[in-house]
């Protein structure tokens, strides 16, 4: 993000104003954008450098990088908004091989015609959650589409972490025998945004559980360093990302349907629209499986760490050539927790 | 929660599961048809099967909107959108029902076709309200439990004027289907297929009453008890259907007393009537040609008719070869059966219409119940 030193004639009209194509072209509107907002918002020394790219230091070890672009609707929910999601969603795909994340990148795609009052509350938001995780955007870049050919905004993410020595986390390493764990109440953020779509009026109180995980995970990995996979049950929801474990290890797995823990009103909403909360998105849960032995102490680590309050070994993994995630009913029989097919959809009768 | 939880009690079940166990004549089968979708997808869902005794044996019945839709309907509802250019609301378990020639709504959508997922017709009113320049047709299906809500809308758009809304109506009705069921060949001919009675549907009911369920208890003498769609409700009716076959006993019975009376619900039946009547005939897949089990709206409200408002070529739809959703549909076979299923049949690429519905028996076996076809694995300790 190149911030324009010369001072402009107008302010930026971010009360009225909208987003138009020359805020897109590379000319002294777009400086302006920069400048007076994402700049302002996102301000660190190193994106202060305003060169095409950001400049740093690192030490020597393992890195990882993560991407992901934001494309939701709506755009502001309960509990969040797509410019802190976009912030958490990559610090957490970073996080979850244990690293530390250290910097992020965001590309703007905006659409003509676009609020700058919605923009501002989106960068906004995104600077203060960056601030909060203390992972600084130290480069971006903006594009205006013509009004029609997108959806408000877009909002891509790029991280990078470091990983400390010794730690080797991984979706393969799962093994007959390990315990899994999840780190809180599931389904909370796709039943926040299924209730704020505009057809779907539905009224309720949850709030979507967008959170940075980095520190929690850092604590774990902390007390546990031979931890073996992570994961952040994000689309798809519990059962299809225990699905992806699984079938990454070549093992099945076997859950205690009494032991995930849902938020009442949750399971409440999905009543109401048949749905499975296991299948609904989360944005601030996590997925860890570790040896037998490593499983009470990880617990009590996660449940001391705000964001790992409602943990609990939900079930172990399991020698099974077929790959079957398995669950005990809390009713008293067995079921099979299938990967999402399509889109989950409320029955019709 | 706590007034659902109360239907899915572990310490209950287990209560149930004994007293069958007891009461349940090791010397003969129980083959019980639960009617509606929603039963399957229940007993599935909490793995009620793991609790019966070998001898007791849910068997599917054709109880799936989605499931019994035949083909030519999904044609026609795509000359619409292809020809006329509407914009076509419906729910969104219809989106990936395969038509003729593996196309859907959905790969119709993707190529530019405007149909929109709505959860409910008032969804679908206000599309058309938003859009007066446009055609907006409600693709509505399902059995007596949709339809007051589709028949609500029609009269709301009369009231309104609305120029731009109609409906392609697809509503069913149960008694016709299961009576058509029972005085299929496979029952009544050489006996290779045994259903012992019934579990009528809940929502349905709720709507007709269990009045309409006397007629074919005492004409077919098997029993009929309405339950509810928690697993508790289809345990118990489980034991109240053995009672009954123990006690060489067939009427309609009701476990669903919280919600269905007798008479149903007068308004809303007074509601559909007022809107729509009886068609002589409507294509089941799986039953075929079906004499009055399907509404149409009442010339009165033709307007509103989309079959009458757009004129659409004859189809001439084909199934998928090999696909046995229409056996699977009466009950005579099991998705296991099926060639396809869990081959090129799977919920991510269905070839059938049971594979699609959460509540089509293809789909219950493949996404609850597949690892009963393999060895069991390890458990966990509880």
């Amino acid at each position: 993000m190149n911030a324009n030193p010369e001072r402009f004639n107008m302010r930026l009209n971010i009360r009225d104003g909208r987003v138009d194509m020359t805020h897109g072209s590379g000319g002294r509107a777009m400086a302006q954008l920069i400048d007076d907002l994402f700049v302002k918002y996102l301000d660190n020394h190193l994106l202060r450098q305003a060169n095409d790219q950001a400049s740093f230091e690192v030490n020597a070890g393992r890195m990882v990088m993560s991407t992901d672009s934001h494309v939701i609707s709506p755009l502001f929910f309960p509990g969040g908004d797509i410019g802190s999601l976009s912030v958490h969603g990559t610090v957490n795909d970073v996080a979850m091989s244990g690293a530390r994340p250290l910097y992020l990148s965001a590309g703007f795609i905006l659409e003509e015609g676009f609020a700058l009052a919605d923009l501002e509350r989106i960068v906004a938001s995104m600077g203060e959650a960056a601030n909060q995780a203390g992972v600084p955007v130290v480069t971006g870049d903006t594009k205006v589409v013509e009004k029609g050919k997108g959806d408000g905004v877009f909002i891509n993410t790029t991280g990078i972490g470091v990983v400390p020595d010794g730690v080797n986390i991984s979706g393969e390493l799962a093994r007959p025998g390990d315990v899994i764990l999840v780190s809180g109440t599931i389904g909370d953020h796709g039943v926040a945004i299924m209730s704020s779509r505009e057809n779907l009026t539905f009224e309720t109180t949850i709030e979507s559980d967008s959170a940075a995980l980095h520190t929690l995970v850092a604590n774990m990995v902390d007390a546990v360093p031979a931890i073996h996979c992570l994961r952040d049950p994000t689309r798809g929801g519990l059962a299809t990302t225990l699905n992806e474990l699984a079938q990454q290890s070549a093992v099945g797995m076997s859950l205690q349907e009494s032991r995930i823990p849902i938020n009442p009103s949750v399971s409440a909403a999905c009543e109401l629209l048949g749905l499975d909360p296991l299948y609904v998105a989360n944005e601030g849960k996590l997925i860890c499986i570790c040896a037998a032995d490593d499983a009470e102490h990880l617990l009590q680590v996660m449940r001391a760490h705000p964001l790992g309050q409602h943990a609990a070994i939900i079930g172990e993994v399991v020698d099974d050539r077929h790959g079957f995630v398995q669950m005990q009913t809390g009713f008293g029989g067995k079921r099979v927790v299938d990967w999402l097919a399509g889109e989950q959809l409320p029955r019709i009768c | 929660m706590k007034y659902v939880d109360e239907f899915r009690r572990h310490d209950l079940a287990q209560q149930l599961a004994a007293a069958i166990q007891r009461e349940a004549n090791p010397q003969r089968q129980y083959q019980l048809m639960e009617f509606c979708g929603g039963h399957t997808h229940a007993i599935f869902r909490y793995g009620v099967q793991d609790l019966m005794p070998d001898n007791v044996n849910f068997v599917h019945g054709p109880g799936c909107p989605v499931c019994v839709l035949p083909i030519a309907r999904l044609d026609h509802a795509m000359r619409l959108l292809h020809d006329h250019d509407v914009i076509l609301c419906t729910y969104g378990d219809l989106l990936r029902v395969p038509a003729s020639g593996r196309n859907s709504l959905l790969k119709v959508k993707a190529d530019g076709a405007d149909v929109r997922m709505v959860y409910s017709t008032q969804d679908a009113l206000n599309i058309a309200r938003d859009n007066p320049d446009r055609e907006v047709v409600f693709f509505a299906i399902g059995f007596e439990t949709t339809t007051p809500p589709t028949a609500v809308a029609i009269r709301q758009a009369h009231v309104e004027g609305l120029k731009n809304f109609s409906v392609f109506c697809n509503h069913v009705l149960t008694p016709a289907a299961i009576q058509n069921i029972l005085e299929s060949p496979e029952l009544r001919g050489m006996g290779s297929v045994s259903i012992d009675g019934f579990f009528g549907p809940s929502h349905v009911s709720s709507i007709i009453g269990s009045r309409p369920y006397e007629f074919f208890a005492e004409e077919f003498q098997k029993p009929v008890v309405i339950a509810g769609f928690e697993p508790l409700d289809v345990m118990q009716s489980a034991l109240m259907l053995i009672r009954q076959l123990n006690q060489g006993r067939h009427e309609v019975e009701n476990e669903y007393t919280r919600v269905v009376t007798r008479d149903g619900n007068r308004k809303a039946q007074t509601l559909v009537a007022d809107v729509m009547e009886l068609r002589r005939s409507f294509e089941w897949r799986g039953l075929g040609l079906v004499p009055y089990s399907a509404l149409q709206i009442k010339q009165d409200y033709a307007a509103f008719d989309a079959e009458k408002r757009f004129t659409v070529p004859v189809i001439d739809a084909t199934d998928i070869k090999g696909c046995e959703c229409p056996r699977i549909l009466r009950g005579v076979k099991r998705p296991t059966d099926c060639k396809l299923f869990g081959k090129v049949c799977t919920p991510e690429n269905p070839m059938g219409s049971c594979m699609v519905s959460s509540e089509g028996a293809c789909a219950a076996y493949w996404s609850y119940g597949r690892f009963r076809q393999t060895e069991p694995v390890q458990e966990m300790q509880a």
